[in-house]
């Protein structure tokens, strides 16, 4: 834009007249453009939102905009289903997968980045491997492995394995630690510093936002995730969470669709709220899983 | 690596030699240390396993006796028999082949726009991230509320602008383009890659091709594109892995278009509601596996989709010269 500026001041008058036009007319386009589709990304959310507070009467119309509006509804879907104990349940096994995987994939992520050992490169392209296996691939032996020790049923198969390293947060991990100058570990190593106290007191407090980004992917595909808990625990509805109650609610609990939008608005809030708060941290995240290095 | 190498071939002298190997040793050890968790759990969760289910895919298994060797008769079975497998098959294969580009042409659309757009691009990036936030089960209840064919606010829409209003989710023919809907409703998170690689392209070949006054579509084709290229791969590559597993959306979208409960056992009527037209590869092994039990039939489907997503993988690995070029720039 500054650059072509001065350029169009020389050019004779119409010219420039009409450059600037069509760059005006193509911002009013894109423009346009941005606000109708974020229009229609936003729609879901409101018709939710609106259907959320309606009574369960006007739920059976075909109207869109509440009579009147119901706040109750959200109370009522505690009373209807267990949704304390779904909360519950989705809290202890995002909650304690989090703090576990951080616990083991933080050292291993540390020795793929900057560690010089032997098999480094292949121990890498493991990970890779590992992250991109479906989990369905490997699922009968670890599903007879977790009824041989009487865990099935419970959330527990999928809590304990993060004690044992997660392949994406290694690798997300592994991805923020190289974007730290080795200068700073290379001073503190000058200073008597062992490998666990480099980890330990350069690295980790400098990729602070790095483990924040890779903690919330960890705590939101738990707090997300239907396949892992519907495979364990699809019998015993003491240990369900949030995704399985929802997936049921409809079924079992309410036919009208105004309480099941409420319960629907009530699993989303929490990921969007998180969301608001650390949109930054996130998006870098993101772009890290990309390619780029 | 190459100062290790240095380093032993520089100083040889037989006293420091013995000093050296123990510290080699040390050394070897402070490495096992960070990585002895994750190499257990490759060893428990990759390694074994993956052995295990190749065993398995010859057997008849029913987690109660012993697993019984029945050759490959759970491959012939598979492959000249089983009647929803090739429709589960189909249903992924068609999710594969429409669901990962529709959402790779949309989200480069979406990422290209954003580039264009000189104001407002931090909430626009926040609204069409947005959605790739919700949890999958609420975003299918979403829809199936959204698009339910008497009630809900899309059939108003078009019954008010006097428009078919088509049964979306509870109509054969139109419930995997329902589930593409959905999909392209959640692009946000390769549209924040596509974003940035889309910024990555260095100025100054736009500046070079302006001079050369080449049209939109020639800078797209020729400066945009090769820049972008590596990003586009690893996304469809992921995109595709993804589609072999597409499980979840398609057995909510079934269970609540059907209004029934998914969660109670194999319930045959629900399987790919309806008539089977969301029934993918993933639920038939869940079903085969973990509903009716039979263990080794399940290991051969899941041997297939190994080799499927392994092929994938290692087109990625290769090609994708970046991911692990990145490592050699860098350290």
């Amino acid at each position: 834009m500054t650059t072509l500026a001065p350029s169009t001041r020389v050019v004779d008058g119409r010219a420039g007249r009409r450059a600037r036009n069509r760059r005006r007319l193509g911002w009013l386009a894109d423009h346009s453009v941005a606000v109708v589709l974020s229009l229609m990304f936003l729609a879901p959310f409101v018709f939710i939102f609106l259907q959320a507070f309606m009574t369960s009467d006007q739920a059976l119309t075909s109207e869109l905009w509440p009579q009147t509006w119901h706040p109750e509804n959200f109370v009522e879907v505690f009373q209807k289903a267990p949704m304390g104990t779904y909360l519950r349940n989705t809290l202890m096994y995002a909650g304690l997968a989090t703090v576990f995987m951080l616990l083991s994939s933080i050292p291993a992520a540390y020795a793929l980045a900057r560690l010089q050992f032997r098999g480094r490169r292949i121990a890498f392209v493991v990970v890779l491997m590992m992250m991109m296996l479906p989990p369905q691939v490997t699922q009968v032996p670890i599903y007879v492995m977790w009824t041989r020790l009487h865990m099935t049923g419970s959330l527990w198969p999928l809590i304990l394995p993060n004690l044992l390293g997660d392949a994406f947060s290694i690798f997300l991990l592994r991805q923020f630690f190289l974007t730290i100058p080795r200068e700073y570990a290379d001073a503190a190593r000058v200073d008597g510093c062992s490998e666990w106290g480099v980890l330990l007191r350069v690295i980790v407090p400098m990729a602070k936002p790095g483990i924040a980004a890779t903690a919330m992917f960890m705590f939101f595909f738990c707090w997300n995730d239907f396949y892992g808990p519907l495979l364990y625990t699809s019998e015993n509805p003491a240990n369900w969470t949030i995704s399985l109650g929802l997936a049921s609610f409809r079924n079992l609990y309410q036919v009208q669709w105004n309480l099941t939008m409420a319960a629907t608005l009530l699993a989303m809030l929490p990921v969007l709220v998180v969301f608001f708060f650390a949109q930054k941290v996130f998006v870098e995240g993101i772009t890290l899983t990309g390619v780029k290095g | 690596m190459t100062t290790a190498t240095l380093e032993r071939g520089a100083g040889a002298t037989a006293p420091a030699r013995a000093g050296r190997t123990s510290r080699r040793w040390r050394r070897r050890l402070v490495v096992l240390s960070f990585l002895a968790p994750w190499l257990l759990g490759t060893l428990i969760f990759f390694v074994y396993p993956l052995i295990d289910t190749l065993y398995l895919s010859f057997t008849r298994y029913d987690l109660l006796s012993q697993p019984v060797w029945v050759g490959f008769h759970n491959y012939v079975f598979m492959f000249t028999k089983d009647q929803q497998l090739r429709q589960a098959a189909f249903n992924t294969l068609w999710l594969t082949v429409i669901l990962v580009p529709a959402r790779m042409l949309f989200a480069l659309a979406v990422a290209t726009l954003m580039v264009r757009l000189k104001s407002g691009v931090g909430i626009f990036r926040t609204v069409f991230y947005l959605p790739a936030l919700v949890p999958p089960v609420a975003g299918v209840l979403a829809f199936v509320f959204l698009f339910n064919p008497a009630t809900g606010p899309v059939n108003q829409v078009l019954g008010a602008l006097g428009l078919p209003e088509p049964l979306w989710f509870n109509d054969p023919n139109l419930s995997k383009p329902s589930l593409v809907l959905l999909g392209m409703w959640g692009i946000g998170d390769i549209m924040i890659i596509f974003l940035a690689g889309l910024l990555d392209v260095p100025r100054e070949q736009y500046e070079a091709a302006a001079l050369d006054g080449v049209n939109p579509w020639q800078r797209f084709r020729y400066v945009t594109l090769p820049n972008v290229s590596p990003v586009l791969m690893f996304a469809a590559i992921t995109g595709i892995i993804a589609a072999l597993q597409y499980f979840t959306e398609a057995v909510v979208a079934a269970s609540v278009a059907s209004g029934q409960a998914t969660t109670g056992g194999g319930n045959a009527n629900i399987l790919g509601y309806p008539e089977g037209s969301t029934l993918t590869y993933a639920q038939w092994l869940y079903v085969m596996g973990f509903k009716n039990f039979y263990l080794g039939y399940a290991s051969a489907l899941a041997v297939i989709m190994f080799v499927v997503s392994l092929s994938f993988t290692l087109v990625l690995l290769r090609r994708g010269g970046e991911l692990l070029g990145s490592e050699e720039a860098t350290s």
